[in-house]
């Protein structure tokens, strides 16, 4: 085996001619071998932009041979029990598709179950984003980008799901139209532009298609690439660490490591994805039947990511109000627009003003390049979980039929119970979260001020026994020691007894407060035993068991 | 990171020399490649152990073996297996998924290790630097914008800016009128009130008789002597609408036979027949089909956000986010002794809207039953 000594020719000449074309040398020599961090969340959202590419790919095959149209036909495919049945062309291409097209079924498949994916990855690359602080300056615009595509996911699930035709994607279409109609004022226009007159109509399939595989793809995929680009720009944040400070970043080089790591992870994600359409049956239209108004079937559920706005209206009350009176318009359902609307804008709205309102909180206006560990900022921890318990009840309501059906509940209890909950569990998770992250605070502080337990139990002369304790690994120290306190606003009054500016007034005076309570060091690490700069190896911090105390407190 | 902390620090040592040198003109942009000792440690870069990284070079020749492989079995898969029948349908699906699976999954494994095992680990160290540009670039940038606003003569020419203004407002109206005609049936936006009150079962057949109810999917008219068992229930449509969706999206009816004791007072008798209800079968929510009946508690159940009506009282809310009762249809029988609608529902059926006001109290207020 030689090492390469000149670049092969087969490389040097195209890239000669490109240089000379597009200058491209600078670039890369600047970026081949850009540094990326290392750490197993950093990799999340990856399983988003791969799926999307997979949801490309997919769906690029399954445009050739669906036809979005509602024209009824008589079903003249090779599925037998529909054979001689009438329904929409949409239906009976996504039956041709499944069962008359090799590696259709399996591309199908495939199709949903990236597409699950994709919103996972983007829920849960939101979360590690939110809980470590990642969206901080200078990062804001990419954290809007993240929340728009997230919405967009949402919108071309929705679009996506109602193409087939089929029983269950009609009863999701029919949902749609009864929340679309009960909009204050707008309600009847949109729903008669949207389904071009009188639900269903026969437009509604191909008017979504050209949004799902158009309109909202095209959006998505840029929005996708600006985010790249921010991210390329601003490089990634890191874990605390050794050597690791705010104007460096430490890791791999793009160039060949990371861009090999990328590969790979993209083919495992493939993988999954080939794995669950072959081996996990998802959607099996052909069960369902073409879809009619008339009916529907029990335990009828949307995709995960819409579980969230089906328990919203499952647990709502029945209010329903008429402004002015009984003859006239004016009538607002809001058993239908609160659970539609109010979930979704809190989550989104609040996603997308969390780090303004955060740095109106703290006044903190500084670039943030680490990514912080959750416990070092309780309150927003504790918000975080907050909003995910609020989702979580949701979520878990959308299938509170399947929870009666499964562990014997009364359907009812399970309304009742939700309704209830929905207020009270995310303020429990607030508490809970919060004492939790000061506890690990705590205990952080307890490995900094006293290391960790060795396991080695040792007996004094006068019959004590007390368990020696070492100094934590220095790659540990130096990712607990990373943690900094939360700013906070300058809210003391001057000489004179007058509050800074900004902090007077009802509101300058609730920013005060909220600044006190958000920012500040909640528990110290403290120096404990002077153990720094790693010259004090001799000194074991064997504490007795009198001492240990702060450990467990 | 031993002792040369300092010198990695340098920008120049982010790009280890061994890989990239300088572009030298004439020759290949990625240049010639100084050309330096193995053994000397590059920062950052530690060197895998040659034993070990041969020994995963075979693990990964296994790996990428086992793709090259099941690409082949993919490749022969789509050929042998056919389709049709959902058992082949099935045959196939699993024998092309787990072709592709075992492919993708030969390479991913392959690179991994490749990754880990092969090439060196890394810890580089980059700078980096405040996003915001230096305070002498924002100046010129400042003043270039002046400048440019000046030249152009936006800011002095009045006439030219507010005559611009004036023309861009109505280019941008001019998607959303474009897009008037989404609705294809282009009824002025007072009539869909209209629409949405009126079901085809206000409408007369063509000569001129009340329209019948027929069972949903046979399409079978119903004789009243015939559907008699207490407890009974159809899903019904109306006569020569079994198959207009739109139609059915608002007429469709769950009937059922009580015992005439059974039934209660928010029940109009007067649109009965001998005990036999008609409710609009479309949930008063958002609109599903509100499919489930429970027979010994007479309770109409969605089976999408479960709202919940009482059947032998007027189909009143018991349970749910549905606010108001589906709405009951007026029957009675033809001279043949078949169920036929006597007009359309006296309230708009389904999911409520802006125009709807109270219906039920308008129609209670003109002395009718809602």
């Amino acid at each position: 085996m030689s090492e390469l000594t000149t670049v092969p020719k087969a490389i040097g000449g195209p890239s000669n001619f490109l240089d000379e074309r597009l200058g491209a040398g600078n670039f890369l020599k600047r970026n081949l071998r850009k540094v990326f961090p290392d750490h197993w969340s950093f990799l999340l959202g990856e399983i988003a932009l791969y799926s999307f590419v997979i949801l490309l790919l997919t769906g690029t095959f399954l445009t050739f041979w669906f036809k979005p149209s509602m024209a009824e036909i008589a079903y003249d495919g090779s599925y037998a029990p529909l054979k001689g049945v009438m329904m929409s062309q949409a239906y009976a291409s996504s039956l041709e598709l499944s069962f008359d097209v090799r590696g259709g079924l399996l591309m199908r498949q495939m199709h949903h179950w990236a597409a699950l994916m994709f919103v996972a990855g983007m829920t849960v690359h939101a979360l590690r984003v939110f809980f470590t602080g990642a969206y901080r300056k200078p990062r804001e615009l990419n954290w809007l980008i993240g929340v728009g595509l997230l919405t967009l996911a949402l919108l071309e699930g929705l679009t996506g799901y109602s193409l087939p035709d089929d029983l269950l994607s009609g009863a999701g279409l029919r949902i749609t139209e009864g929340v679309a109609i009960s909009l204050p004022l707008v309600g009847t226009y949109v729903t008669f532009f949207l389904f071009g007159g009188e639900y269903p109509g026969e437009d509604v399939v191909s008017r979504f298609y050209s949004l799902h595989i158009l309109l909202i793809p095209g959006i998505i995929l840029a929005l996708v690439s600006a985010h790249m680009v921010l991210m390329w720009t601003q490089k990634h944040t890191q874990m605390p660490g050794k050597n690791r400070n705010n104007h460096n970043v430490v890791g791999a080089p793009f160039y060949p490591a990371f861009m090999a790591k990328a590969g790979a992870y993209f083919l495992f994600t493939f993988a999954v994805v080939a794995g669950l359409a072959t081996f996990a049956q998802i959607n099996p239209i052909w069960l369902f039947g073409p879809y009619t108004p008339a009916d529907v079937s029990a335990g009828s559920q949307p995709d995960f990511y819409m579980g969230f706005l089906e328990g919203a209206l499952r647990i709502m009350v029945p209010w329903e109000i008429n402004l002015f009176g009984t003859s006239h318009a004016g009538t607002l359902p809001l058993s239908v627009i609160i659970p539609a609307l109010v979930p979704m804008g809190i989550i989104m709205t609040g996603l997308a003003l969390y780090p303004f309102l955060e740095r109106w909180v703290t006044g903190d206006k500084r670039e943030h390049h680490f990514a912080e560990r959750p416990r070092n900022n309780p309150h927003r921890t504790a918000i975080g979980m907050t909003a995910i318990t609020f989702y979580g009840v949701l979520w878990l309501l959308g299938a509170n039929d399947e929870i009666s059906a499964n562990f014997h509940i009364s359907l009812n209890v399970t309304t009742y119970a939700g309704r209830v909950l929905i207020f009270l569990a995310p303020a429990l998770a607030y508490l809970i979260t919060y004492r939790i992250c000061l506890g690990l605070q705590r205990y952080d502080a307890g490995v900094v001020s006293h290391g960790v337990e060795s396991g080695v139990i040792k007996r004094l002369p006068h019959g004590e026994y007390i368990e020696l304790h070492t100094p934590p690994h220095e790659d540990i120290e130096a990712h607990v020691r990373g943690k900094e306190p939360v700013l906070m606003l300058p809210a003391a009054p001057d000489s004179a007894g007058i509050p800074p500016k900004g902090m007077r007034g009802p509101l300058g005076k609730l920013r005060a407060r909220m600044s006190k309570a958000y920012g500040g060091e909640k528990i110290p690490l403290g120096d404990g035993h002077a153990h720094g700069e790693g010259h004090e190896e001799e000194e074991h911090a064997a504490i007795g068991a009198g001492d240990d105390h702060s450990l467990t407190r | 990171m031993t002792d040369n902390e300092h010198e990695i620090e340098q920008p120049d040592e982010r790009v280890p020399r061994r890989v990239i040198g300088t572009p030298a003109p004439g020759t290949s942009m990625l240049g010639a490649p100084e050309r330096e000792d193995v053994e000397v440690e590059i920062p950052g870069v530690t060197l895998q152990d040659e034993q070990k990284a041969r020994k995963a070079e075979k693990i990964v020749a296994l790996c990428f073996t086992v793709t090259f492989l099941a690409a082949i079995a993919f490749i022969i898969s789509y050929v042998y297996f056919q389709v049709g029948s959902p058992e082949s349908t099935g045959v196939s699906n699993l024998a092309l998924g787990s072709t592709l699976t075992v492919a993708l999954l030969g390479l991913a494994v392959g690179i991994v290790i490749w990754v880990r095992m092969i090439m060196p680990k890394y810890s580089l160290v980059q700078e980096r630097h405040p996003m915001v540009s230096a305070e002498e670039t924002r100046g010129v940038v400042a003043e270039t914008f002046i400048q440019g606003a000046n030249e152009s003569g936006f800011v002095k020419r009045k006439l030219l800016r507010r005559t611009l203004l004036l023309a861009a407002a109505p280019l941008g109206l001019l998607p959303v009128v474009l897009l008037r005609d989404l609705d294809n049936s282009k009824m002025p936006g007072a009539a869909f009130n209209k629409t949405l009150r009126h079901t085809v079962w206000g409408e007369k057949t063509k000569d001129g008789k009340p329209r019948r109810l027929v069972v949903e999917g046979t399409g079978q008219p119903i004789r009243a002597a015939d559907f008699n068992s207490p407890g009974g229930i159809l899903s019904v449509v109306p006569d020569g609408y079994q198959h207009d969706l739109n139609a059915l999206a608002k007429a469709t009816l769950i009937l059922i036979k009580f015992r005439p004791e059974e039934i209660k007072s928010g029940t109009n008798q007067n649109w009965t027949h001998d005990g036999i209800v008609a409710y609009s079968k479309i949930c008063t929510h958002v609109g599903c089909p509100a499919a489930l009946y429970e027979q010994t508690t007479h309770h109409i159940l969605c089976p999408c956000h479960q709202s919940t009506f009482d059947a032998a009282d007027g189909a009143k809310v018991i349970f749910g986010p549905a606010a108001r009762p589906l709405p009951q249809l007026p029957i009675t029988v033809d001279g043949e002794g078949f169920l036929v609608a006597k007009g359309d529902f006296n309230v708009p059926p389904g999911p409520s809207y802006w125009e709807r006001g109270d219906a039920e109290a308008e129609a209670r207020s003109k002395g009718g039953q809602a």
